[in-house]
């Protein structure tokens, strides 16, 4: 038999590609139903304010219009649910203050949705909306978080003092003695700033009621449909799930913004049935600005304790989170469970406690965005870390290297167990990449023009996979976070798999049949992956957190395992052989030991032409279903360096250089790795540098609303990165050995950037982002 | 309403256009070219760049009424009639440079025009030549590449 070439650890060009490439993709605003009407959402002016008043009379007799839609028409369905509960650490379970479709007597952000207007044209239902009229009595404004839990107004009534919940996790008792006993203590307060996920692709929906079999379809630009329809279906409007088809087709990225469900589609999905007509809304971007879900906002303190050779006893952390002026979907586990849970880094501190105030605030709601939570815990450790080395003296790296976790499996002292790594090796190979030895050399080139050069380390951990559901439900997460995924081998051979992960960028189309053609020994043209689909995927719980293909992957595989297995079965009748003395290798089952053998598409087609067949023991066909519910999270991790040169007469800081090294144990499709990598780091970098999410103190106003007040990174202000991919350590409990890739960067990377322009500027702290003005203040502060 | 007559894509045609209405909207509503994106509403971001008589416009910035007798080519009108991608596309393929694939039409029209007009012979030029596309999802590196890459092809 030849032996072919593997798919695992190829470079294989996207199949994707061509679509995109030609203006084929298809997005939600790109398809236009039969019949179609536009919906538009009048939002709030105020950051908080009760609506006196509101009249719709005009705006329902302009030119167009189809309907208006306010608070009032859905007093009787449900409000958007938190899929994750959060005690407090008296045992009290988190404010869960209802969360409205439209808003109900009450706004409590700029930009919160107040009325939905459908009209034959967009046009038509903006000129009809200018016609709403609300009579507002402004109440101030909740924003600052720094009083925020003694704030002159309340969010929500609920929530006197604005806190949803107060977290506690780790030993606190423990951790207080370790500081007793300390040599050294580093203290750091910041705020890890708020950002705008941003996907180019802005929010889309467009919803439609079948009247003859009163049936649902909504296409929207989401990451998860099945999750979307559930929380829709069973927690909102009460549809019966079976008649609702959520389609989320191709999706201009998402980064986590997309995961949610969010108030708009579900108007527009409740609405559709009213007007009996299809209504299409897609928001514009200074839309998204105020109504996507925003990311991080944390006000941190950090406390090392270390001992006098160096080595970390306790990591104290107290941070509030704000979560916004409502609980988004999983608002509530983002900087507890996800954040948290992650202090230990990659060190083995033995006591570590973390205390979290999660408060409301009169902002857009705040979730998941790329990392969600790991990078504000990458940001608390790897910024604490590096400080107490300048404080010492002791070089960054090797201060890390002696507190590196160097056996597993390790159970940390906030809840993970990490399965397996390596982090001497990351830290060793960045290092020889980034040319560290020859950094002096450049800092001196540096300063002979004046400029100032830093050095900065990030040796980051995440925890991906978002599993098992047993623990996560124990934790209090109100869904399972499984995946599923189903193998259909149609009679010629030929196969088409069907996936609950979606993808919105990661290239799944490709990496996942790269899976399925090495496994049966097809050529991966003979295979086709559909995904975001309710009415074609038997369930799914989508893509977020690195999860694809650790999870969704694993799911493919283990349906994979099945179809080989029956195959073996068919293969054995037809070669008049016992079932166990069947193999499958490249494409082929055979008999060990002689020269029978038939090939992967004979068994397919005796499967669907069932003549000469064992009736007796099987069913024809051969399409296999498998959900997988892991065992662990998986954990990436890999150390990061940046090098940055500042110049202080404008507080222009420059990236250099900036070097990642990563293991992400086994790698299907390095190319689409490295992407990855790339897209996330720029993330990172964008957060570190130019984004910054600001609302003023005494309106609430967004000041932050476009791309000309947003600074996104673009091409000119990155520097070439480089990238490399670890030999690495498989994950020990997938049959893939894959740990997740895509968040990597945005979590390892701002920490990097900051610790190196403190170290260019020998200061203690910059603030994110890390503008000409914050460094310049720096400059000047340090003087 | 007005009546205007352009060629897009090498195809002539003629509609009635309200007068605000804009080169994106025509492009995408009126004729059912989606593959020009719109990814801002102040003309950042790129997506929905396409060519106005040669040049790289962005098409959110360009009333209908402006492109009346002018030769439009969009994302859909650059691959060779039998279908072979043009040399940008293929680098953009072969590079990796994209992912979510929304800013990408928007992206591989400047990169034709950085390549037609511009200095794109370091990986700065090309770069600076870029800023005004916003891509979120590949940190631009393999863009870069790709760009590089067709503009060696197309020579």
């Amino acid at each position: 038999m030849n032996a072919r070439q593997s798919f695992i650890g190829q470079s294989v060009a996207r199949r994707e590609d061509h679509r995109f490439l030609t203006g084929n993709g298809q997005y939600t605003d790109d398809i236009t139903l039969q019949g179609q009407s536009y919906g538009v959402f009048l939002r709030s002016p105020h950051a908080h304010a009760k609506i006196r008043s509101l009249s719709t009379a005009a705006a329902e007799k302009a030119p167009g219009v189809l309907g208006v839609f306010t608070g009032e028409h859905f007093k009787a369905v449900g409000g958007l649910p938190c899929g994750w509960l959060i005690n407090s650490i008296d045992g009290t379970p988190m404010k869960e203050p209802r969360h409205p479709i439209l808003a109900d007597g009450k706004v409590r952000y700029v930009g919160d949705r107040v009325a939905l207007v459908v009209a034959e044209s967009v046009e038509q239902a903006k000129a009809a909306m200018a016609l709403i009229e609300v009579d507002y009595e402004v109440l101030p404004a909740v924003i600052d978080l720094k009083t925020v839990n003694s704030a002159a107004a309340a969010v929500h009534d609920e929530a006197p003092d604005n806190r949803c919940y107060l977290w506690q996790i780790g030993d606190k008792d423990g951790t207080d003695a370790a500081f007793k006993g300390a040599a050294h203590v580093s203290t750091l307060t910041f705020r890890n700033n708020r950002l705008v996920p941003n996907a180019m692709e802005p929010r889309a929906a467009n919803a439609q009621w079948n009247p003859s079999s009163d049936e649902y379809t909504l296409y929207v630009a989401n990451q998860n449909p099945h999750v979307e329809r559930l929380l829709m279906c069973a927690f909102v409007l009460g549809i019966p799930e079976h008649k609702m088809r959520v389609v989320a087709p191709d999706v201009g990225g998402g980064f986590g913004s997309k995961i949610f469900l969010y108030g708009e589609e579900t108007a527009l999905v409740w609405a559709s049935k009213q007007i009996r007509r299809p209504i299409k809304w897609t928001a514009e971007r200074s839309e998204a600005f105020l109504s996507d879900a925003h990311g991080r906002d944390h006000l941190t303190t950090a406390e090392l304790a270390l001992d006098k050779d160096g080595n970390f006893l306790g990591l104290r952390v107290n941070t509030t989170a704000n979560l916004g002026a409502y609980l988004s979907t999983f608002a509530s586990a983002v900087p507890t469970i996800l954040y948290a849970t992650l202090l230990a880094g990659q060190y083995k501190t033995p006591k570590i406690c973390c205390t979290v105030n999660a408060v409301f605030t009169n902002t857009a709601p705040v979730d998941a965005y790329r990392g969600a939570g790991r990078p504000e815990a990458t940001y608390t450790v790897e910024r604490i870390v590096e400080t107490a080395a300048r404080e010492l003296g002791i070089d960054p790296a090797e201060l890390r290297r002696r507190n590196f976790i160097t056996t597993f499996p390790y159970a940390t002292p906030v809840g993970l167990t990490y399965d397996t790594g390596d982090y001497d090796a990351t830290m060793r190979r960045a290092i020889e990449l980034a040319d560290v030895a020859g950094f002096e050399a450049r800092k001196a080139a540096s300063a002979a023009k004046g400029l100032k050069r830093g050095l900065g380390y990030s040796a980051y951990i995440e925890a991906c996979g978002i599993a098992p559901s047993s623990v996560a439900g124990a934790l209090g997460a109100r869904a399972g976070l499984f995946e599923a995924g189903e193998v259909r081998v149609h009679p010629t051979g030929k196969v088409t798999v069907f996936t609950g992960s979606h993808s919105h960028g990661q290239g799944h189309e490709t990496t996942f049949a790269q899976v399925v053609a090495d496994r049966l020994g097809i050529p991966l043209e003979d295979v086709d992956i559909q995904h975001g689909d309710t009415g074609k995927i038997l369930f799914g719980m989508g893509t977020y957190g690195s999860r694809s293909l650790a999870v969704g992957g694993t799911a493919i595989v283990k349906a994979l395992d099945k179809v080989i297995a029956k195959g073996k079965k068919i293969a054995a009748h037809l070669m008049e052989a016992a079932d166990s003395d069947v193999e499958f290798s490249n494409g082929v089952f055979s008999v060990a030991g002689t020269d029978k053998s038939v090939p992967f598409a004979s068994v397919s087609l005796t499967a669907y032409v069932p003549h000469n067949f064992p009736h007796d023991k099987l069913e024809p066909g051969l399409n296999e279903n498998a959900f997988y519910d892991p065992s662990n999270f998986t954990y990436p991790a890999g150390s990061y360096i940046c090098e940055v040169e500042v110049d202080p007469a404008t507080g222009v800081a420059r990236i250099e250089r900036f070097t990642a090294c990563d293991d992400f144990g086994n790698v299907i499709n390095p190319m689409i790795v490295e992407g990855q990598v790339h897209g996330g780091l720029v993330q990172g970098i964008g957060q570190a540098l130019f984004e910054n999410c600001v609302y003023d103190e005494e309106s609430g106003q967004l000041l932050t609303g476009s791309y000309m007040d947003y600074a996104m990174p673009r091409a000119d202000d990155i520097p070439h990165l480089t990238v490399e991919t670890a030999k690495g350590t498989p994950c020990t409990h997938n049959p893939l050995g894959v740990k997740g890739c895509g968040e990597a960067g945005a979590i390892g990377s701002p920490p990097a950037v900051i610790n190196a322009i403190c170290h260019a500027l020998g200061v203690k702290d910059v603030p994110m982002p890390a503008s000409p003005h914050n460094v310049w203040k720096a400059i000047q502060a340090a003087r | 309403m007005a009546q205007i007559t352009l060629t897009v894509n090498g195809r002539s045609v003629t509609h009635d256009v309200a007068p605000q209405t804009l080169l994106v909207d025509f492009l995408r509503e009126t004729l059912r070219l989606t593959g020009t994106h719109v990814g801002c509403d102040t003309s950042q971001c790129g997506a929905c760049t396409v060519h106005l008589n040669g040049n790289a416009v962005k098409s959110c910035a360009v009333l209908a009424t402006q492109a009346a007798g002018a030769q439009v080519t969009t994302i859909e009108g650059i691959a060779a009639a039998d279908g072979k991608l043009h040399p940008m596309q293929t680098a953009f393929n072969e590079c990796h440079g994209l992912q979510c694939g929304f800013c990408t039409p928007g992206m591989v029209m400047s990169a034709i025009d950085l390549v037609q007009h511009h200095d794109c012979s370091s990986e700065a030029k090309i770069r600076e030549g870029l800023e005004g596309n916003i891509c979120r999802c590949t940190g631009y590196q393999n863009i870069v590449k790709a760009v590089a890459q067709g503009a060696k092809a197309m020579a």
